[in-house]
């Protein structure tokens, strides 16, 4: 039992000062730091590893032949011939007036006179997505492919340039994730503390007991619930305010439909981990206080 | 009912506070133990209310081997055993009635149950009409009164009681000992520390265990081998 019953009578043997000392305090601000960090472990994890399918098998053919009508047509027949291969899902003809598009942003507009961007030779682009995992198999078909339809053309594999942000991202959702391992200890030194200074305070009163025929469990009863209900509260209040800031968060985030950023989000599995994550420490803080009183009561006799 | 034999106590590497002591006391008798302050009375309480282990010796209660009884066996002799502390030691936030009624709780005692006892003890002390006033609003008297209370509630086999008499006046010293002596003839065995040399004499039959520098003294032996009380 994560909070034990102790009969009424028995509650009184502690004075009633809950909430009164700092322990509920510093409880509820560990909580809300552990869960924004494993929220934000949880979004990266799940943010890195949409990356990293995205990309594992994404390729861009590059053709940059000097002759625009030759450019055109070595892509088109590239997209053709990937598209009947085996290892290829698919395969699709980046349109010149989207590589337009994207260059506009720094020219001034796509649709503009802009002489110098009309007057840019954009290279043709082919982007093709393999089937499974045999990247390299599938990298050698490619080129020997390529090197018939549109020879001199360059293969960009999308890993080796996202790969790295990838990466980031997962060494960010790790370092979420250690920060939560450290909060929970930092928890459950909090709740030794705790326990310690209850058994000091209360010391005369615990000799008192023993002396008088109680065990060590009954002691031990009065004093796990009593921290178990302090750190609840403080876990809750910690919980609460967490769960507003995650939901303020989540009401930003969904203006964001574009780029890395789109890919970040908790899933039901994340969102059942935070949920979990107040009920795992209300019962780590019970079972360390337990642990910490029934050892420090074995000293006395 | 208790036996010491050869026991000595020593406190870490310091020289022993108590040494080869050795007596038998036997079930419904009454003693005072005396001595000189730090012959070691208090130390020698503390053995017999289980708050203290020997250094060396034997000590046997209700027949069984102290010393080396596991820890978790303990419990159920302290509650066969009632204690008087010289300070009291009453729980400050809970009140006359409730402090009385500890024993009886931590035994497991239901609350229909220990209600009449409760009640008999609070008139039998002269405390009824103060039964819900908190230790620190009672006089040094009337907490010496719920303190012997609480040692006896539960009919313990021994009573240990340590300068029970100490923090009231000599009228109450004197009513105190009646309530030990009540509760001895009811077969409770007794052991009182004081230092009152005119309280020893007011009970008849009572033994004297007296302390000089941590030896007991017994030159006749009365207290190692007792007669038989048959």
């Amino acid at each position: 039992m994560i909070i034990p019953r102790v009969p009424a009578q028995h509650r009184r043997l502690l004075p009633d000062r809950r909430l009164s000392g700092p322990t509920p305090w510093v409880i509820a601000i560990l909580m809300l730091l552990t869960l924004l960090a494993a929220a934000a472990g949880v979004g990266l994890a799940r943010s890195a590893n949409a990356i990293g399918s995205a990309i594992a098998g994404r390729v861009t053919v590059q053709i940059v032949t000097a002759n625009p009508v030759t450019r055109a047509e070595q892509a088109a027949a590239l997209r053709r011939a990937a598209a009947t291969q085996a290892f290829v899902r698919s395969a699709r003809a980046v349109e010149q007036e989207e590589l337009k598009a994207t260059l506009g942003q720094w020219f001034g507009g796509a649709e503009g006179d802009d002489p110098v961007l009309q007057s840019l030779p954009l290279p043709a682009l082919v982007d093709i997505d393999f089937v499974g995992e045999n990247r390299a198999g599938h990298m050698a078909q490619l080129r020997a492919l390529v090197a018939r339809e549109a020879p001199g053309a360059r293969i960009i594999p999308h890993a080796e340039w996202l790969g790295p942000v990838a990466r980031l991202i997962r060494s960010l959702a790790w370092i979420a994730g250690g920060l939560v391992v450290l909060m929970t200890l930092a928890s459950a030194a909090v709740v030794i503390m705790t326990a310690r200074a209850a058994l000091g305070t209360h010391y005369a009163t615990i000799e008192m007991l023993h002396m008088i025929g109680a065990t060590d469990q009954q002691i031990t009863r009065l004093f796990q619930r009593r921290i178990a209900i302090d750190t609840a509260y403080g876990i809750a209040l910690g919980s609460a305010v967490a769960a507003l800031i995650l939901l303020l968060i989540g009401w930003q985030w969904s203006g964001v439909t574009s780029g890395l950023a789109a890919t970040a989000s908790l899933g039901p599995a994340g969102w059942a981990l935070l949920l979990a994550l107040p009920l795992l420490a209300i019962a780590l803080a019970a079972l360390t206080a337990r642990q910490t009183l029934l050892a420090a009561l074995q000293k006395i006799l | 009912m208790v036996e010491f034999s050869g026991v000595g106590l020593r406190y870490g590497p310091d020289e022993e506070v108590l040494r080869d002591i050795s007596f038998n006391l036997q079930p419904g008798s009454f003693y005072f133990l005396t001595g000189a302050s730090g012959a070691g009375k208090t130390s020698l309480l503390k053995m017999l209310y289980l708050a203290q282990r020997p250094s060396r010796g034997i000590v046997r209660l209700f027949g069984e081997d102290l010393v080396n009884m596991p820890r978790h066996r303990l419990p159920g002799f302290r509650r066969r055993i009632g204690v008087v502390f010289q300070d009291f030691r009453l729980i400050p936030h809970l009140s006359a009635r409730d402090n009385i009624a500890l024993p009886l709780r931590i035994a497991g005692v239901s609350e229909e149950d220990l209600a009449g006892p409760v009640g008999e003890m609070l008139s039998w002390i002269g405390l009824d009409e103060r039964a819900d006033a908190f230790p620190p609003t009672l006089s040094g008297g009337e907490q010496q009164r719920v303190a012997i209370a609480r040692a006896v509630i539960a009919r313990p086999q021994l009573l240990v009681a340590d300068e029970p008499t100490g923090n009231v006046d000599p009228d109450m010293a004197m009513r105190l000992l009646g309530l030990f002596e009540a509760l001895n003839r009811l077969g409770t065995t007794v052991v009182v520390a004081t230092h009152d040399i005119h309280l020893i004499s007011r009970i008849d039959n009572a033994q004297m265990m007296r302390l000089e520098k941590g030896r007991l003294s017994d030159p006749t032996g009365a207290l190692r081998y007792p007669p038989n009380r048959s």
